[in-house]
């Protein structure tokens, strides 16, 4: 049990100019009793070093999926990758033989969880958790891989992190069980880290104290970082890509400037009207009525045409329309993508203090401007994200109120001071 | 941890004081005398009668009684039964047997229980899975007279008695593995089934997709990070078990003839020998309470989330 299997330091690229990670036309379902639910249905995105690629879309919309067939941990049975590739540096992992691919799951792409309560071992201590991927992937003794344990517990800020490292996880706040996940996660400096909704089981300052920690670290190590998330606000500080995920599709793909000043699809732009703003306060916008098809009766055509204001006969009929090019580096999957860009967004860009299912006081929320369409050329999209940074930082204390009514966009007055990561949440300790 | 195990100690005083006075108020309520039966045919002569009571301090009121019957407790001494045997003596003969007994029977649960319900686990749904699981189920369902007399019953027609013996008189262990093995069938079904459920249920914990997400090898996976959570409940059942066992089988002692405990505590009650009853059941109760408070404390040691400060 004790075998250890070493690994190559991160493998030279295999081939010459091949993206990091590639994947194209993935497709998963799960075979379970009542039927086959076509979890993923053919999602295509690159990933390049140092490139942030947040995946966005409604609970159960295949993004945690999505991220166990790249890792390879997909519970099968009942669910199966029944088509497509995952190109590891031009390497497809879902030929290879296990054993190969295991060489690469943890040290070279490795993943953090939503939930890291649960997703920590609650019998072994942290520290040792952690060293369980030196030993077991390096080879390094009991001591030896501790201490290395201890350096990366230090590393993502954690106190005191030599008298913790035999603690167990249910001794830790919820924000350093994260910093922990995140410290096995980076242990073997991957290249590509998966963080499937690393801050929506926290609350809100630890949830960007914990950003700010992925940021750093993927800036300092270049690694590709694919921030799956259900939180627009997350996304807008971090991302450069954003994907669109609706009934396992992507609906959209584009650099997040340009998808949140004129999203091309509607379901993005139902997610971007239904953030809550303070200046229309109780007015539900065009927030997305109707649940996501049942993944075992996807409606034929367009899967979003149940809940689309712009659905036409079209839509109803036939193939789900493709993913196609819908300007410079961005691509949308509907047919009447043309009138969904044109028509303006029923308001600016909000806080992103709020997800759907964060629930937190709505007097926290902030909103930075109602811009009226004219505003929304490609520099305003990028004033109203210079806005929502400010926002993310004023909302740290909760004391930047709003003003009733329209505010322009960048407004400077509600940049708050930001925290330096791992300091508020130290105090919850034991 | 000792504050722990001092205040569970303290807490056995009138656990242990409760359940002797339960007993004796049950005893004292048996229809039926200790002196029948022990003038031939005749019922005893009111001398004798008089006589018996006074030497047994029967003629004095319940509660003196047992406050007689504590105070010689609290000094360690079970007391002398109607047959002036020393009761801990007739206890002495008996329980290495029932120790034995319940010893070979918990070795059957542990090694056959725990791997059948780990090899249906992993293999769920499989053939397998299957049998245990019905398998299991006949066995909890069926009485343990019906288990016993057919064990007996197979090992004479194969003709196995050599190898195989179907009666215990002597109690060695070579006599003990039969009724050990019908003994623990129960607990070995139990077991079978509650490794097989939690690692069933642990295998979908998210801990264990962080473990194959580490890049962890399966055996490593299954072995070391879901085994160690899917045994734990285990471990704690099976002590509770060694707990019940050690208080003797009755069933199985009369099907294989042996001399232990739970037959001692059924002819007692039979010969209303009261002092008998309430001595060798304080010490089952006795060892009941510590073989739990052992395994509360082993719990604690297995599951860091159970504190026992
Ligand atoms: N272990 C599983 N067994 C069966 N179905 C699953 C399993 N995991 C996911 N699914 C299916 O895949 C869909 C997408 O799930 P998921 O990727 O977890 O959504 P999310 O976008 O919220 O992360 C779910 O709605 C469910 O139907
Ligand atoms: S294709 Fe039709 S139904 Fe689908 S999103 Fe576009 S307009 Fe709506
Ligand atoms: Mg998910």
């Amino acid at each position: 049990m004790a075998k250890t299997e070493r690994t190559a330091e991160p493998a030279a690229p295999l081939a010459a100019g091949a993206p990091l990670l590639e994947v194209t036309d993935l497709q998963v379902e799960f075979r379970m009793r009542e039927g086959v639910a076509r979890a993923i249905n053919g999602v295509s995105f690159t990933l390049e070093a140092g490139q942030t690629l947040a995946i966005l879309g409604e609970s159960g919309s295949g993004k945690s999926v999505t991220a166990q067939a790249i890792m390879g941990i997909l519970d099968t049975p009942p669910g199966y990758v029944t088509g497509g590739r995952v190109l590891y540096r031009g390497a497809d992992l879902l030929k290879m033989p296990e054993r190969q691919r295991r060489l690469i799951r943890g040290s070279q792409i490795a993943m953090i969880f939503q939930d890291a309560l649960s997703a920590l071992n609650p019998v072994f201590p942290v520290g040792w958790q952690i060293a369980e991927m030196f030993r077991v992937h390096r080879g390094l003794g009991r001591t030896e891989a501790l201490e290395r344990a201890v350096q990366l517990m230090e590393r993502v800020r954690i106190p005191a992190a030599r008298e913790r490292v035999k603690s167990y996880p249910h001794q830790f706040s919820g924000g350093m069980r994260q910093r922990i996940m995140i410290a096995m996660a980076i242990a073997l400096d991957p290249v590509v880290l998966i963080a499937d909704e690393p801050t929506t089981a926290l609350d809100v300052t630890v949830q960007a104290q914990i950003m700010q920690l992925l940021q750093d670290l993927q800036d300092e190590r270049q690694m590709g970082l694919i921030l799956i998330t259900h939180d627009l606000g997350v996304v807008a500080d971090v991302a450069q890509r954003i994907a669109v995920m609706y009934a396992g599709r992507l609906v959209e793909e584009a650099d997040v400037i340009d998808l949140y000043g004129r999203p091309c699809h509607p379901y993005t732009r139902g997610l971007l009207d239904s953030i809550p703003r303070l200046d229309q306060k109780g007015q539900t916008l065009s927030a997305i009525g109707g649940l996501p098809p049942n993944l075992l009766h996807i409606p034929a055509g367009c899967p979003f045409n149940p809940r689309c204001r712009w659905a036409q006969p079209l839509c109803r009929t036939g193939a789900p329309p493709a993913l196609a090019e819908v300007g410079v580096n961005r691509r949308s999957a509907c047919h009447f993508w043309p009138e969904v860009a044109a028509a303006a967004p029923a308001a600016g860009l909000a806080s992103p203090a709020q997800s759907e299912t964060a629930g937190s006081d709505p007097a926290v929320l902030q909103t930075l401007g109602a811009a009226s369409a004219d505003a929304l050329g490609p520099d305003g999209a990028q004033d109203r994200l210079a806005a929502s940074d400010s926002a993310l930082a004023g909302e740290q204390g909760a004391t930047a109120v709003a003003p009733q009514g329209p505010v322009a966009a960048g407004g400077p007055a509600l940049a708050g001071p930001t925290p330096d990561g791992g300091s508020a949440d130290e105090s919850e300790g034991r | 941890m000792t504050k722990y195990i001092v205040r569970r100690l303290l807490q056995m005083i009138p656990v242990i004081i409760g359940a002797t006075f339960i007993l004796f108020v049950l005893v004292f309520a048996l229809p039926g005398e200790p002196w029948q039966g022990r003038c031939g045919e005749r019922p005893c002569p009111p001398a004798y009668v008089d006589a018996f009571k006074k030497e047994y301090n029967l003629d004095k009121p319940l509660l003196i009684q047992y406050g007689i019957y504590l105070g010689r407790l609290l000094r360690g001494d079970l007391g002398t039964n109607f047959y002036n045997n020393r009761v801990i003596d007739e206890l002495a003969v008996r329980y290495p047997t029932t120790v034995t007994l319940a010893l070979i029977a918990i070795a059957f649960a542990i090694v056959i229980g725990i791997t059948a319900g780990l090899v249906a686990g992993i293999n769920r749904g499989s053939f397998l899975d299957t049998l245990v699981t019905v398998s299991t189920l006949v066995v909890i369902s069926v009485p343990v007279f019906v288990i016993g007399g057919l064990a007996q019953w197979s090992i004479l027609k194969l003709k196995l008695t050599d190898i195989i013996p179907v009666t215990a008189t002597q109690g060695t262990i070579g006599q003990l593995i039969l009724p050990g093995l019908v003994l623990g069938s129960l607990s070995v079904a139990y077991v079978a089934r509650l490794t097989r459920t939690n690692l069933v249920e642990n295998l979908r914990a998210d801990y264990v997709r962080t473990a194959r997400a580490k890049g962890l090898s399966k055996s490593r996976v299954i072995g070391l990070h879901t085994l160690r959570n899917s045994l734990i409940p285990v471990i704690t059942f099976i002590g509770y078990e060694i707990g019940s066992l050690m208080g003797g089988a009755i069933v199985t002692e009369r099907i294989f003839n042996i001399n232990g405990i739970g037959g001692f505590i059924f002819r007692s009650i039979e010969q209303r020998d009261g002092v008998s009853v309430v001595g060798a059941v304080t010490v089952l109760v006795l060892v009941y309470l510590v073989v739990n408070l052992i395994v509360d404390v082993l719990y604690g040691v297995l599951d860091p989330r159970i504190s026992h400060d």
